[in-house]
């Protein structure tokens, strides 16, 4: 029943903002499931394939989707993902965890103000 | 699409690609601003956003499946009841105007600084969300 919720969520939050929802699934399922963090991220990454993919056809229904889009930031985005996974074992990335925030900070006021 | 806009989209996705892996951080956070910014708008980023996402978490997935981290029961719970959800959220973001959404994206995106900001420093957890 609690996964039952978490995944209600998680559904709502994706849809609405295009993002796979595991920023709702993963504190969740730690939180009120007593997931270990290791398994939550995991088993987040499982859900969002599913959430995702309901998310595209639904959207795809009504016009909304750009395979071309999605291609053009998909592919190297994947490739850039597994540079970073490697690299982030090796360096410590507390100070641009600080500066990404900041940048992330600033981008979120920009598109409050504008 | 121009030159321009695909020189740029390659790039700046690859730069996407590199930040989330080596921050934790989800694709979609990343993909929605940057479609935006290469003109799409709020709506059709979103949903681009969505299919950009799938590959990079099925891959993670497998991994972490080997890993023997996934809990593929739960993980199915969660998506299959996450599809209600999803209609409701279409419906919404398809409903509302767009500058809505795009300041609820804001409030989104201030949320996750925050959440990252406060992860730096406890410095012991690692949350990636896609």
């Amino acid at each position: 029943m609690r996964l039952v919720f978490i995944g209600l969520a998680a559904g709502l939050f994706s849809a609405l903002f295009g993002v796979g929802g595991g920023i709702v699934i993963v504190p969740l399922l730690v939180a009120i499931a007593a997931f270990g963090a290791r398994e939550a991220t995991a088993t987040s990454l499982g859900a969002i394939v599913v959430t995702a993919s309901a998310g595209v056809a639904f959207y795809a229904l009504r016009g909304e989707v750009d395979p071309g889009y999605a291609a053009l930031v998909g592919v190297p985005a994947m490739a850039g993902a597994l540079i970073g996974t490697t690299a982030q074992q090796r360096i410590s990335t507390r100070a641009l965890t600080v500066l990404f925030a900041v940048l992330l900070a600033a981008v979120g006021i920009w598109l409050l103000a504008g | 699409m121009s030159t321009t806009t695909i020189i740029l989209g390659l790039c700046l996705g690859l730069v996407v690609g590199v930040m989330s892996g080596l921050l934790g951080v989800g694709g979609g956070i990343l993909f929605v601003p940057l479609l935006v910014a290469l003109g799409l708008g709020q709506v059709e980023a979103a949903a681009t956003s969505l299919l950009a996402i799938i590959p990079t978490a099925a891959v993670g997935a497998l991994r972490q499946s080997r890993y023997g981290n996934l809990r593929v029961v739960p993980a199915l719970v969660i998506g299959a009841s996450s599809i209600v959800g999803v209609e409701i959220g279409v419906r919404i973001a398809t409903s509302v105007p767009e500058h809505v959404l795009r300041r609820l994206f804001g409030v989104l995106l201030i949320a996750v600084a925050v959440q990252l900001a406060w992860r730096a420093r406890a410095s012991n957890a690692r949350y990636p969300d896609l």
